[in-house]
């Protein structure tokens, strides 16, 4: 199969994210799958009119065109114009490559925040009437429409993620390589199900704090970030601290809060992404599928039952107070 | 004389295009443009000033770090504060990571394979350097991906992930490092330097650190077979092609100085122009004369505004024309060691000034100088200290932070009313070295290199033009933002 890489609207980041997949590399994971690069604009080595023979080929539908990866958003201003992003070499928009190629591709693919929904770069007024391939925020439409099928029948996938995990592409490209990912394999905002399924919380190294609301109070605290600092990690769909990142890390792993970026529309929270919104001291935020009335009582009890240990530690940037060692029983 | 629209440009960050005028062989002038725009400086009007930690990274996939230490920086500047020393040393060893690996993927993965192409297939190095080379499958590029992923460990362990951390805060880190990570940092430096040393330069970092002249970097080079190591790989295919004669810039070099410790600077801060002058940040200005962008008159970034204006008369990209006292300047590695002073580039610029040549060497002797300080710097991590301290933001005041990202310095101006941010500027490193025309005229450093570039028979994509262009380094997402 052959893949097609375009970035437009984004920073590159989840590119750079790529390039650090591991057991096995990229390389070596995409030849495993049967993957070959038509071109990636961070690897490949043809530049200007080669590439543009390539695209062309594969928009007349001359070049078969398995895979399209998209990575940043859909940028349609000025006035529908699409000129924030006219490609280089071919004062033709962005936009425009993306539906010709994305109307022959087996499948397509967006890659990140950006292309999934619009992300970051739909932030604030939106300057440039950004969206996702097939979302606008959390809306099904985008610049392909709520009706595009890829070749193969599928929506487009949405590999979300501010940048995505390595393995989250490599690991959806292997599936749909392998014929292993239909419609049912992806949820309601099309990300793949073998991530989304999961929440961020899950395996987070501060949930003993979470289970007895010791929380940190500013960064670099190791107690749990939800009441003060702002994290979405009981609400946020990714597998980030049961998989990893870059070796050992996470973002809560990195002493900062999670900002739910694999969700759409994380860039307009209404509230700072540093700080809790509350009512009444109680977080407006409860983790997902916890009932309210249940969370507050369960809350004030865990509140009133935490260990002096784990007090004093959550707002400590060391291990203040350690484990108790439990007494021998005497001979 | 005819016209060349070469693009789009891989293997650089983001989308470039670049307009020649070509004559009898040669490029007489070049249009740079910048053909993204999205808004960053748009988008972070009216936010709470701490969101800019979560937003001014994600304009750079590969700067990210380098975006938040500069926004970090205007944070701590507006609030008045220092970091604790464990802070100050962890946020180094996270921006000193990202500019090392930066440095690294631009060698193998993004400047080198360009002397794989066919275009060189009858020469003489041909048949060692084609399969060392070569973009994707070329040893080098698989050899080095899988050593900068584990490089970026580091960043699992400081920074939580790369890119787009949010451990970098105005007080410090908010990752505090415990002691068992202490050594776990040590191994995975110590597996780095094992490959520069082994493939990159086949010889001790403090060995190629030394090297203080143009003539012991020849001396240096002959000593070994050219295959021996990738960097004399690199100064036989220089010699050969006279990547020396290639590219010469504006050779007026700026720095912000870089990653600070204890109030002294690694890398020093300043201005050369045929000598070492202090940099006033004062007359910075962007100039949008040949920008789509509203507005004609230079200004400083405090007063200065981003509104597109994709019809402006004269305008051919949406990048703005930066300038230092109203001139050019070509920021990166080569300008600070430049600035800083180490005595090889010194003398390879005396020699001959900015060009391919020094700008790569100039990259891959930082990369050493920064791995021999990061083991310092770990080795100085103080576990159980604190490693940030409490900050409090003004809601009324200004902050400026000025970074050096790998491919050069990067300025972040901020200006907070009523705890809201009412204005928000940032001039990035390939802002300036791929600046439009000013007005008066003047073209940006990039535009300056590429006048001279030879243009081969029947050339569509120049590959001298590619050297040049890549021996900047440039990132196009942070040029626009």
């Amino acid at each position: 199969m052959n893949l097609l890489w375009l970035q437009s609207g984004g920073c590159g980041g989840c590119t750079m994210s790529l390039l650090c997949a591991e057991s096995p590399d990229l390389l070596t994971t995409l030849a495993g799958a049967g993957i070959e690069l038509l071109w990636h604009p961070s690897l490949s080595e043809a530049s200007g009119g080669d590439v543009l023979a390539v695209l062309e080929r594969a928009a007349d539908g001359s070049l078969p065109l398995h895979l399209l990866c998209v990575e940043g958003a859909m940028l349609r201003g000025p006035n529908g114009s699409g000129r924030f992003h006219l490609m280089a070499g071919t004062e033709s928009p962005m936009t425009h490559w993306v539906q010709r190629l994305a109307a022959r591709a087996h499948y397509t693919l967006a890659v990140g925040t950006c292309a999934a929904f619009g992300g970051i770069t739909a932030g604030g007024p939106n300057p440039t009437d950004a969206c996702g391939l097939q979302f606008e925020g959390a809306h099904p439409g985008g610049l392909l429409g709520t009706d595009y099928r890829s070749q193969a029948g599928l929506r487009v996938v949405n590999v979300a993620g501010c940048p995505t995990h390595p393995n989250w592409v490599t690991e959806t490209l292997m599936a749909l390589a392998l014929g292993a990912l239909g419609p049912a394999d992806l949820d309601a905002l099309a990300r793949p199900r073998m991530f989304a399924d999961q929440l961020v919380h899950h395996g987070c190294p501060r949930n003993e704090y979470y289970e007895f609301k010791a929380s940190a109070e500013r960064p670099s605290e190791l107690g749990c970030m939800m009441e003060h600092l702002g994290c979405l990690g009981t609400q946020a769909h990714a597998d980030c601290n049961t998989r990893l990142w870059n070796g050992e890390g996470s973002c809560t792993r990195g002493g900062y809060a999670c900002i739910n970026c694999t969700a759409p529309e994380f860039e307009e929270s209404g509230h700072s992404f540093q700080r809790t919104p509350k009512i009444a001291g109680i977080p407006i935020g409860l983790p997902t599928d916890m009932p309210r009335a249940w969370f507050v009582a369960l809350a004030s009890l865990s509140k009133a039952a935490t260990p002096e240990r784990l007090r004093r530690n959550a707002v400590s940037d060391h291990v203040a107070v350690p484990p108790t060692i439990h007494k021998p029983k005497p001979r | 004389m005819s016209q060349l629209i070469v693009g789009p440009f891989n293997r650089v960050e983001g989308d470039l295009e670049v307009r020649l005028d070509i004559d009898r062989g040669q490029v007489r002038s070049a249009r740079v443009n910048s053909p993204l725009y999205r808004g960053f400086e748009q988008i972070l009007h009216g936010k709470d000033p701490l969101d800019t930690l979560v937003i001014a990274p994600r304009i750079c996939g590969i700067c990210s770090v380098s975006q938040s230490t500069a926004a970090a920086q205007a944070l701590a500047d507006l609030a008045g504060r220092a970091m604790p020393p464990n802070g100050e040393l962890a946020c180094n060893l996270v921006l000193a990571c990202e500019n090392l690996a930066d440095h690294f993927s631009h060698f193998y993965l993004f400047f080198m394979p360009d002397f794989a192409r066919a275009v060189y297939a009858s020469e003489p190095w041909s048949d060692w350097v084609e399969p060392r080379f070569r973009a994707i499958t070329g040893s080098a590029p698989r050899a080095a991906m899988p050593a900068r992923t584990e490089l970026l460990h580091l960043m699992g362990m400081l920074a939580g992930k790369w890119p787009h951390s949010l451990s970098l805060q105005p007080g410090g880190s908010s990752k505090p490092v415990q002691q068992q990570e202490r050594l776990r940092l040590l191994a995975i430096l110590s597996a780095f330097r094992g490959f520069l040393e082994r493939q990159t330069f086949a010889d001790r970092l403090e060995a190629v650190v030394a090297l203080d002249s143009a003539e012991a970097l020849a001396a240096w080079a002959d000593a070994a077979p050219p295959h021996q190591g990738d960097l004399r790989a690199f100064l036989h295919l220089a010699e050969a092609l006279r990547l020396d004669q290639l590219g010469h810039g504006v050779d007026r070099f700026m720095s912000y100085g870089s990653l600070p410790l204890g109030g002294e600077l690694l890398f020093q801060r300043g201005l050369w122009y045929r000598g070492l002058a202090a940099l006033d940040e004062a007359v910075i200005s962007e100039d949008p004369s040949h920008s789509w962008m509203q507005g004609g008159e230079p200004l400083h970034p405090t007063r200065g505004s981003t509104v597109p204006d994709a019809d402006k008369i004269g305008g051919y990209s949406w990048c703005k024309a930066p300038r230092l006292a109203g001139e050019p300047v070509e920021v990166g590695a080569l300008a600070r060691q430049m600035v800083d002073g180490h005595p090889l580039i010194r003398d390879l610029v005396k020699t001959s000034g900015g060009n391919v040549r020094n700008r790569v060497v100039a990259r891959l002797l930082e990369s050493a100088r920064l791995v021999i300080a990061m083991e310092a710097w770990v080795r100085s991590l103080r576990p159980g200290e604190p490693f940030c301290e409490r900050t409090v933001l003004p809601d009324e005041g200004a902050g400026v932070g000025l970074a050096e990202a790998a491919r050069g310095s990067l300025g972040h101006w901020l200006q907070v009313r009523h705890g809201r941010i009412l204005n928000y500027q940032i001039i990035a490193p390939t802002t300036w070295n791929f600046s439009p025309r000013d007005g008066q005229g003047t073209p940006g450093p990039l535009e300056q290199a590429l006048v001279g570039a030879p243009v081969r028979v029947g050339e569509q994509t120049p590959v001298a033009v590619q050297h040049i262009v890549r021996s900047f380094d440039p990132c196009m997402v942070c040029t626009v933002h």
